[in-house]
């Protein structure tokens, strides 16, 4: 579904991403872990367009979205995203936040908008929350409502920016469950993380990047069970104890 | 004192029979008259470069940065002068008008720094969040940014009209008759200065401290809704 070859990434003279190849299958799930600093971040937010890949094509759905006539715009409505710090409109109530973007995209009408909202609200179990603040709501709710905001588009694939990592650690779960309800739905997903527990559980494959390179790509179980690269190992050894 | 005010304020000071008190309150009225109006021509003014700075196109954006760097550069009391002697000389604009023009464009400069102010503050992640759930730039801009912005941008511009409410006081020099130039007036007549002067300065005082208050007071409501 995905395919990225040679993907170069600069910030100035900081070279982040020093050619990337990789194939997302559809349905797959995807964990990209490694230190800070690595790249995988920036190699999430290229399969978005977030980050303008200074070098390398990638193809989704057969169509290059590096290609200069690329319409991002059309491009991103298939390709959900959630962030670390949630990102919810806070002038819009929950089921607003949901419901904006499919309006104005003219994909939905308002009512049908607000039935679909309704749903997914119940699907990561906020029902009650629809005309709440986003202020008003703890971090766990709030991502899990960014993860309603980004289904409500119907993506084909989902992005994960660390989903978990700005939230108390109670939160953690609920917001887990969510993705997982999603990945076993068998929604194509992305996913950047430092849940080691959660990408052994969850993932068909695991991605290690360190140093702005793919090091080591395997199945769960071989890649946290037999790491075959020294890097690997030295960066498993330090998180699972 | 009271012999003072009373001969300077209330007891015709010349042949003509010019009384200080009416004088000044002339001068208010064409204080806020420039002031008004220069904000409402500055705010659009504001807006304009404000889009023009954010285009990508070099030929809007050029001469908008051109516009601020010059206005922002120069004392306004300069830009008063030019304006009037120069600019409008061969046109027959009335000094009111030429002020309202000059306070106007001035202002229009600052304000255009506060509206792109208040667009930058707000969080890079909103905008993130909103292209990438395939929304257009221009879309992204009025369902998002700008509802936020606005709550950074409102307060500011209250304290650009105070700013502006005070630098009216160069409208002497190409002139008018406004509250500094009165109290300049009965002076000179009168060779009373502190009358006339204190009471240009409480005049502006309370101007400026209501404003304030009634500022302060909107803050506190738009800070509600977080």
């Amino acid at each position: 579904m995905i395919k990225i070859s040679n993907l170069h990434k600069y910030f100035g003279d900081n070279q982040v991403l020093k050619g990337i190849d990789e194939s997302i299958a559809r349905g797959e799930v995807v964990s990209v872990i490694g230190p800070s600093g690595s790249g995988k971040s920036t190699f999430l937010r290229c399969i978005n367009l977030l980050e303008q890949p200074t070098q390398g094509e990638i193809v989704i759905d057969g169509q290059s979205i590096t290609a200069p006539d690329a319409c991002i715009d059309k491009l991103r409505q298939k390709v959900g995203m959630v962030f670390q710090n949630f990102n919810l409109f806070p002038h819009k109530t929950v089921q607003q936040n949901i419901t904006l973007a499919p309006v104005k995209l003219g994909l939905m009408t308002q009512a049908e908008a607000d039935t679909e909202a309704k749903r997914l609200l119940e699907q990561v179990g906020l029902s009650d929350k629809a005309s709440a603040y986003p202020a008003s709501l703890s971090g766990g709710q709030k991502q899990r409502v960014a993860i309603a905001r980004a289904l409500a588009m119907k993506p084909e694939l989902m992005l994960f920016d660390e989903p978990t990592s700005a939230l108390d650690p109670e939160m953690v779960g609920d917001v887990l469950d969510v993705m997982k309800q999603l990945a076993q739905a068998g929604m194509t997903m992305v996913i950047v993380t430092h849940e080691m527990g959660f990408a052994k559980d969850v993932s068909d494959r695991v991605i290690f990047m360190d140093g702005g390179y793919v090091v080591e790509s395997n199945v769960p179980a071989l890649l946290f069970g037999q790491p075959q690269e020294p890097r690997t190992q030295a960066f498993l050894s330090k998180v699972l104890r | 004192m009271l012999d003072a005010i009373n001969s300077s304020l209330f007891t015709p000071i010349g042949e003509d029979g010019l009384i200080g008190i009416y004088l000044i309150l002339n001068g208010l009225k064409v204080t806020l008259i420039v002031t008004l109006f220069a904000m409402i021509l500055g705010a659009m003014l504001g807006v304009a470069t404000t889009l023009m700075k954010m285009s990508s196109r070099w030929y809007l954006r050029w001469p908008a940065n051109l516009y601020v760097g010059v206005i922002r550069g120069t004392p306004v009391v300069v830009q008063l002068v030019i304006l009037y002697f120069i600019v409008l000389a061969t046109w027959d604009v009335d000094k009111v008008s030429a002020a309202i023009i000059a306070f106007g464009l001035n202002s229009g400069a600052y304000i255009s720094e506060i509206i792109r102010a208040g667009i930058q503050a707000v969080d890079k992640g909103q905008t993130e969040a909103a292209r990438s759930l395939g929304l257009s730039q221009a879309v992204t801009m009025k369902e998002v940014i700008l509802p936020q912005a606005i709550k950074n941008i409102l307060p500011a511009l209250g304290n650009e009209f105070i700013v502006l409410l005070k630098e009216t006081a160069v409208i002497g020099f190409i002139g008018g008759v406004d509250l500094m130039r009165s109290g300049e007036i009965i002076r000179s007549r009168t060779f009373e200065d502190s009358v006339p002067l204190f009471t240009c300065a409480l005049i502006y005082l309370a101007l400026t401290y209501s404003f304030t208050f009634m500022l302060s007071k909107f803050e506190k409501r738009l800070k509600q809704s977080d």
